[in-house]
């Protein structure tokens, strides 16, 4: 799967993209694989505020639970809820349809400190290469 | 997100097919000191396999898994009293070609391992034990066999040992090797050829609650894999997959069947695991009837219960149990969501006051306190075989 070229990526492997003052956040492709079928998330309310680098919820396959840090600080405006229903969807899709929360924005300027696509499909090769050692 | 696999600190030990699993894009874990396969995305992944043996027929490599063998040395009889001492169920009632669930328990009482025990001959038994108490079991036995005249052989790496296992296995086994299958009993054996190997052992056991069988067979890479391979060919026409620990864990759980440092463990009894049925009192003194004697006479303290989550989450392994106010009750030793039913499940150590069917159990899951109910055990039984009618006139 291709990384969209116009969203940032965390090396915790969740995909932001900016429109405006509004970030939504996923995880990534590579995420989802390594995770296996999503059977449980659990995202925060609208108004709760997230800080960058800090958890803001969970994606539980069967096997594991693992944490979401937020890649930007701000408020949560909306929460996917379509995933309660259909985890499956961040397998299926998960730089679009697999969405988790929407963010406005308290510090724009964070997003830039973020790996472009290029950077994060170089990073997940290294990660593999390690991990295949 | 979080990483989810994390590098192996020792050196993993390797069974003979670990090349094959990562041929097949196997997702590897380290599992009590094994490079083993969790799952196989390519072929679907943990959830596609558990309802691959649920319907039809799974294949797992189990190689990870130890073999101790006990025979009489110049005096027969010797095996058996060997056997007998150290495990909790009666060997005395096995005939030859005949397996039981057992285990090996400390003087307190408490788990060393769990076992399956197979009466090869009249003083001859083969002990299949845990992969990550190998060691462990293998020094015990040896210990606790000194005064009986008795052999004791580790034969955990002269074995593949592959688990198929569904209700279309005895057909994809059946395929394989002369050895008349149907006869065979649940937890009994035989031996025969199987894909042209000689004497191998057959046992219709396994750890999924459903039907299926354990083979053993010579653990040369070139066997293995030649194995392997006519197995998933031959169970291609019942759509078979290879299947990973994942799977295996969910399968068992689903059927209430225990895993060593879960739901049994050195600081377990046997009484508190609910696994009374496998522990003969009366068959004679074994190590631990003493003190499970002495425990009981005493007040039990837990007792191992399933749950069910009512609210939204999943209780996972190690999670903590309250009561409606509040107060650390209790553990979870296993719990995942089960493929089969639907639901979140989970056994746990609970206080003997709060294992009626329907109790509320509150699980720790993170923040939050989050309900489930006692239910009872087994989560899922197999359905039984349906024996067709005579034809009528």
């Amino acid at each position: 799967m291709a990384y969209p070229t116009d969203y940032r990526y965390t090396k915790d492997h969740e995909w932001v993209q900016v429109n405006g003052d509004i970030a939504t956040v996923g995880i990534t492709d590579h995420a989802q694989h390594e995770l296996g079928d999503v059977v449980f998330v659990e995202l925060p309310v609208p108004g709760v505020q997230v800080v960058a680098g800090k958890t803001f919820g969970t994606v539980e396959s069967v096997k594991a639970v693992s944490d979401i840090y937020a890649p930007v600080s701000g408020e949560v405006t909306k929460s996917n809820g379509d995933l309660q229903n259909a985890p499956q969807r961040i397998n299926e899709d998960p730089h679009a349809q697999g969405w988790l929360i929407k963010i406005h924005l308290s510090n724009p300027a964070e997003v830039n400190a973020l790996m472009d696509a290029a950077a994060y499909e170089a990073y997940i090769a290294t990660q593999s290469k390690e991990a295949s050692a | 997100m979080e990483s989810v696999s994390t590098p192996p600190i020792t050196e993993p030990r390797k069974t003979p097919l670990n090349a094959v699993h990562r041929r097949l894009g196997a997702k590897m874990v380290n599992f009590g000191g094994w490079d083993m396969p969790v799952e196989y995305p390519a072929t679907g992944g943990l959830i596609a396999e558990h309802r691959a043996v649920r319907s039809s027929v799974g294949v797992f490599d189990v190689s990870h898994m130890g073999d101790i063998r006990i025979r009489s040395g110049k005096a027969p009889g010797q095996a058996l009293a060997a056997v007998q001492h150290i495990t909790m169920n009666d060997a005395s009632k096995l005939v030859i070609g005949q397996a039981q669930y057992s285990a090996m328990l400390y003087p307190e009482g408490t788990f060393v391992d769990d076992v399956i025990v197979h009466r090869l001959g009249e003083d001859d038994f083969l002990l299949v034990i845990n992969a990550g108490t190998r060691e462990k079991d293998v020094d015990w036995v040896q210990q606790n066999t000194k005064n009986f005249d008795c052999v004791v052989e580790n034969l955990s790496d002269d074995y593949t040992q592959l688990a198929i296992q569904g209700p279309r296995a005895q057909e994809l086994l059946q395929k394989l090797t002369d050895a008349d299958l149907a006869p065979i009993k649940n937890y009994s054996f035989t031996h025969g050829i199987v894909c042209g190997l000689k004497n191998i052992l057959i046992a219709r056991t396994g750890y999924t609650g459903e039907d299926g069988f354990e083979i053993y067979v010579p653990s040369d890479v070139a066997t293995s894999e030649m194995v392997w391979s006519r197995v998933l060919e031959a169970g291609k026409e019942f759509g078979i997959i290879p299947c990973g620990l994942g799977a295996r864990n969910t399968l068992r759980l689903e059927s209430k069947m225990a895993l060593y440092g879960h739901e049994i463990s050195e600081s377990i009894n046997v009484w508190e695991a609910g696994l009374e049925r496998y522990c003969k009192m009366d068959k004679g003194d074994f190590i631990g009837r003493a003190a499970l004697e002495r425990a009981k006479a005493a007040p039990q303290t837990r007792a191992l219960v399933g749950l069910e989550m009512c609210e939204r989450g999943i209780a996972r392994d190690g999670y903590c149990c309250c009561n409606e106010a509040g107060a650390q009750i209790g553990i979870v030793t296993s719990g995942s969501p089960s493929p089969t039913l639907g639901k979140n499940i989970a056994l746990a150590y609970v206080p003997p006051a709060m294992t009626a069917l329907g109790t509320p159990v509150y699980v720790q899951i993170r923040a939050q306190k989050c309900k489930a109910q006692v239910v009872a055990t087994p989560f899922y039984k197999r359905p039984k075989k349906v024996t067709p009618q005579a034809a009528s006139s």
